[in-house]
């Protein structure tokens, strides 16, 4: 969280609406640990990171998602990725677990 | 006295649930301790409450007596420095027989603990690349050497602090402070400064404590030890001496990649190549 500070309070100065996503847990081979947050304007500038750069597209999907329709915020997984052809996921094996959640606090 | 958030509460639920991020925020650059609690699934997903050690809660997450059991919980991951997901009742139930009926609350617990801490005793070339490769890693980072020419700022504009003094005083101020997550690294040669240094190092709860030298120098300090009555076995092993990873680092930013990497190893418990646990030549 402290890393992306600076950009989120550029991003409330200037009145954007902001979606935050945190990693909560994770199973088996992760790349992030919990707290690893990455925060998301309206306009889908991003700042951190919650993964070695495997899911953070998706994660700007759902974040603008959450943003748009007025969501509280959700749990989002993501795993493996190998079963699906072009899906989300981490190459590594493990499974994320995120909380996305407009900043509203 | 209680330290005080600085800010007033205003009249409006809306006004002050805003005051969360800008207090965290604040408290996290502060290096202030902070918890985060966010419900992150059951009733009231989203809800979001900030607790810190002697100071009111900021927010709720649904309800009084969840919101007690559940700070005093995450107060007590905030102390180990954990972060974490809990399952509680709506009302902040927690045994398995009170929560069969009820809808599950998670709540993910994050712990904003102040930096762990490296002091590096000794204003030498190698404590520059030391202090630059410790702040990559989140340390907050004291210099500390008692000739006023070579502890600068400007020779360390990387470090937090840069203190002009011997190694007695500033253990005795902040020894208590120091635990597993932090490290003393003792990089001067100089028996008049090292030998203190270690001393108020064992003295303390610090998690690491290295000491650069030559084989040779090591052994001459094992002998110093001696003098002054350092020759515990339990003492002397905290001692990674010579400092740092068997890994044939040779410049200063090298040696500080080993050292740090020997704290990380260090503090995990795994078993790595210290030069303290082997013999042989350390520049071959």
């Amino acid at each position: 969280m402290r890393e992306i500070l600076a950009d989120i309070d550029h991003w409330r100065s200037q009145n954007k609406r902001i979606a935050v996503a945190r990693v909560v847990d994770i199973e088996g081979s992760g790349p992030r640990d919990p707290g690893a947050a990455m925060a998301v304007n309206q306009d889908g500038e991003v700042s951190g990171s919650v993964s070695g750069g495997c899911v953070e597209g998706a994660v700007v999907a759902e974040a603008l998602e959450i943003l748009a329709s007025n969501s509280p915020g959700r749990l989002v997984k993501f795993g493996y990725s190998d079963d699906e052809a072009f899906a989300v996921g981490l190459t590594c094996g493990g499974t994320v677990h995120l909380f996305i959640q407009p900043l509203t606090w | 006295m209680a330290e005080q958030f600085t800010y007033l509460f205003s009249h409006s639920p809306g006004d002050w649930v805003t005051m969360i991020y800008t207090t965290l925020a604040e408290r996290i650059r502060n290096n202030k301790p902070v918890v985060l609690l966010t419900v992150i699934d059951g009733p009231n997903v989203g809800a979001t409450l900030l607790a810190s050690p002697n100071l009111n809660n900021l927010g709720t997450i649904g309800d009084p007596e969840l919101d007690r059991v559940a700070v005093r919980d995450a107060l007590g991951e905030l102390e180990a420095g954990r972060t974490s997901v809990r399952n509680y009742g709506p009302s902040g139930q927690v045994t398995p027989e009170d929560l069969r009926d009820t809808p599950t609350v998670r709540v993910f617990i994050e712990s904003f603990s102040p930096p762990p801490q490296m002091i590096i005793f000794g204003a030498v070339d190698f404590t520059a690349a030391l202090a630059r490769v410790a702040k990559v890693l989140g340390y907050y980072v004291v210099v500390c050497d008692a000739r006023e020419v070579f502890a600068t700022k400007r020779r360390f504009p990387m470090a937090d602090e840069v203190l002009v003094t011997w190694p007695q005083p500033v253990l005795t101020a902040r020894g208590a402070d120091l635990g597993p997550r932090d490290a003393v690294c003792i990089l001067t040669h100089d028996p008049k400064f090292d030998v203190p240094a270690i001393q108020g190092a064992l003295a303390t709860n610090v998690g690491y404590i290295g000491v650069m030298g030559s084989r040779k120098t090591h052994a001459k300090r094992l002998e110093r030890l001696t003098e002054v009555g350092v020759t515990n076995s339990k003492d002397l092993d905290r001692l990674m001496s010579p400092i740092g990873l068997d890994i044939g680092s040779r410049t200063p930013e090298e040696t500080a990649i080993s050292i740090c990497a020997e704290i990380i190893g260090k503090r995990v418990g795994r078993s790595v190549p210290s030069l303290a646990k082997s013999d042989g030549p350390i520049h071959r």
